[in-house]
């Protein structure tokens, strides 16, 4: 039995911009399991669906259509057994600032029938550097500590499922490696994780298998190393003092003086290099690097950019 | 404590934090329109007779104090997790529809009669207040509460801004507890404006209450608990079909 399910999920939303009763397609036909005790990345960019989807599996959304199962329970008919295994970070830094941290983890714990559970609240402020901050009031937390607490709060009644959106979104080096640590212990533990993240190192670090998202539709789904294997190439890659000719600067990843070009020989390594000659600018500071997956993402991403134009023409 | 016991005791828990603003400042206002309206009409007034005005004026008020808390409570602490985002912690627990409302109608109760008792309670240091038929006190004071819970509960739904809540508040609840005999007994108002006030189920609420302390009202109590037990009902019943339907709160 798979620890997450989407079948054929489809959700639509009043279009903001369209007319009046108009809709927009959310999310379109998505499948998708999740066996117990991945590690599971659902990547894509802003808009593509993994917030929707998150928001379906939580009962925070409905979905139009299709069936969505959490350890087999259905999210809706059963939704109560389906919550009960499901621990969901949100991605909005929410509080309640009537309470303290301990006493926001203890009214977490209740909601979910949870007694005595002052050993795992300890454990869980512990391990997420929280332990001096049990007394604080909400408010006076930094936006890093009110982060941590969202993980407890999702974690309070230990979850088979984990579910983290986007929970390193604006947080500093030291929480994404207690974060990443604790979440890694609970995976091995056989905690099943699912995790939305922009930061796509750490989804190459830490994911077994990756999904990737686009206007609504799974584009890509695999294991990590295969999807870096499949990955085209090498990577050409050096800095820039002049800017690249729009022809070029197509064909590449630019960051600021930073300028990467997907290469799969030699042959192409040396005509990209001329072409920039030719340019009149002066390439520094060249290295050829493995593809990573923030290449191969931009890849897929790009592959689909000119699929749907076709489609369109 | 099991999930909706929780969610309880966390409705409760978050008003006694504040309880100066949600307690002690109601009961506070209560006593200022005590001593203003009891000091202007004390001596030229009775009613029913015999009552005099401070004394009639007594249950008026603490009921008045009680219907508008226990709206307060529940509609504010919708709103304001609503606005904050945090309601989402309770959008992701199991707990029922019917948890919802047993909860936030509960915690509502409990903060209308904590500051209706907070009213008599500082009432009693300036006249004296007799019991007569406590269990219609009792049976009043609980179901309008939970009325207006229901109320809190439904606007706090509704509502998505601050003002918008403020607009439920002070052009529906306002005028219609001002408007119920809280402060004059209906008899005393000409003939259209005492059939307008049978209209309002408050009226209803504020004399079945005051009933129980002269053992005297403006109708008959068991008219009063037909309608306010209707009322209830009837309100009961859309707050659960909002929360059964997810209702602005699940997409």
């Amino acid at each position: 039995m798979p620890a997450i399910s989407f079948q054929s999920v489809s959700k639509a939303y009043p279009s903001p911009k369209g007319p009046k009763g108009s809709t927009f397609l959310a999310l379109d036909r998505v499948s998708l399991d999740i066996e117990e005790g991945e590690f599971f990345g659902l990547l894509g960019p802003n808009g593509a669906g993994k917030t929707t989807m998150i928001s379906i599996l939580a009962g925070l959304a409905r979905a139009n259509g299709g069936q969505v199962s959490v350890l087999g329970h259905d999210v809706q008919r059963d939704y109560a057994k389906a919550r009960r295994a499901l621990g969901v970070v949100p991605q909005e830094l929410v509080f309640d600032p009537f309470f303290n941290v301990r006493e926001a983890l203890r009214i977490q714990s209740g909601y979910f029938g949870v007694k005595n559970n002052e050993a795992w609240i300890d454990e869980l402020l512990e391990s997420l550097g929280l332990a001096d901050k049990a007394t604080a009031n909400m408010r006076q937390l930094s936006g890093g500590m009110k982060r941590r607490v969202l993980v407890a709060q999702a974690l309070v009644h230990k979850p088979a499922v984990i579910v983290l959106d986007e929970p390193t979104a604006g947080v500093d080096v030291e929480l994404r490696q207690t974060l990443w640590q604790f979440i890694a212990k609970l995976n091995k533990q056989g905690h099943t994780v699912l995790l939305t993240t922009h930061y796509l190192e750490e989804a190459e670090a830490l994911c077994g298998r990756i999904a990737m998202l686009k206007n609504g539709r799974i584009v890509a789904l695999d294991h990590t190393s295969e999807l870096l294997k499949a990955a085209s190439s090498n990577v050409l890659r050096f800095k820039l003092d002049g800017v690249l000719p729009k022809m070029l600067a197509d064909q590449a990843r630019v960051t600021g003086r930073i300028v990467q070009f997907p290469a799969h020989d030699a042959l192409e390594i040396e005509r990209y290099l001329s072409a920039v000659r030719e340019a009149g600018l002066v390439a520094q500071d060249v290295e050829i690097r493995k593809a990573d997956l923030e290449d191969v993402f931009l890849d897929v991403m790009q592959q689909h950019r000119s699929a749907d134009a076709e489609v369109m023409a | 404590m099991n999930g909706w016991q929780t969610l309880l005791y966390k409705e409760i828990w978050r008003f006694w934090k504040v309880s100066f603003q949600t307690v002690a400042g109601p009961v506070l206002t209560a006593l200022l329109y005590l001593l203003i309206f009891g000091h202007a009409l004390e001596a030229h007034v009775k009613v029913y007779g015999t009552v005099s005005y401070t004394a009639f004026l007594v249950p008026g008020l603490a009921m008045m104090s009680l219907l508008q808390n226990a709206f307060a409570n529940s509609s504010s602490s919708l709103i304001m997790s609503k606005v904050m985002g945090n309601l989402v912690f309770l959008l992701l627990t199991p707990l029922s529809y019917m948890n919802w409302f047993v909860a936030y109608v509960g915690a509502s109760v409990v903060r209308g009669l904590v500051v209706g008792a907070g009213v008599f309670a500082v009432s009693a240091f300036f006249t004296e207040v007799s019991f007569v038929a406590p269990l219609w006190i009792a049976a009043f004071a609980v179901l309008g509460a939970a009325l207006m819970g229901t109320l809190g509960l439904i606007a706090g739904l509704w509502a998505e801004k601050f003002d918008q809540l403020a607009a439920f508040q002070n052009f529906v609840i306002m005028p219609m507890t001002f408007l119920s005999g809280v402060f004059y007994s209906i008899h005393s108002l000409p003939a259209v404006w005492q059939t307008v006030s049978h209209l309002n189920p408050f009226f209803y609420m504020i004399d079945g209450f005051r009933y129980g302390f002269f053992g005297v009202g403006d109708v008959s109590p068991w008219l009063s608990l037909a309608v306010v037990s209707g009322t209830l009902l009837v309100v009961s019943g859309i707050a659960i079909h909002l929360l059964r339907s997810g209702y602005k709160l699940r997409t």
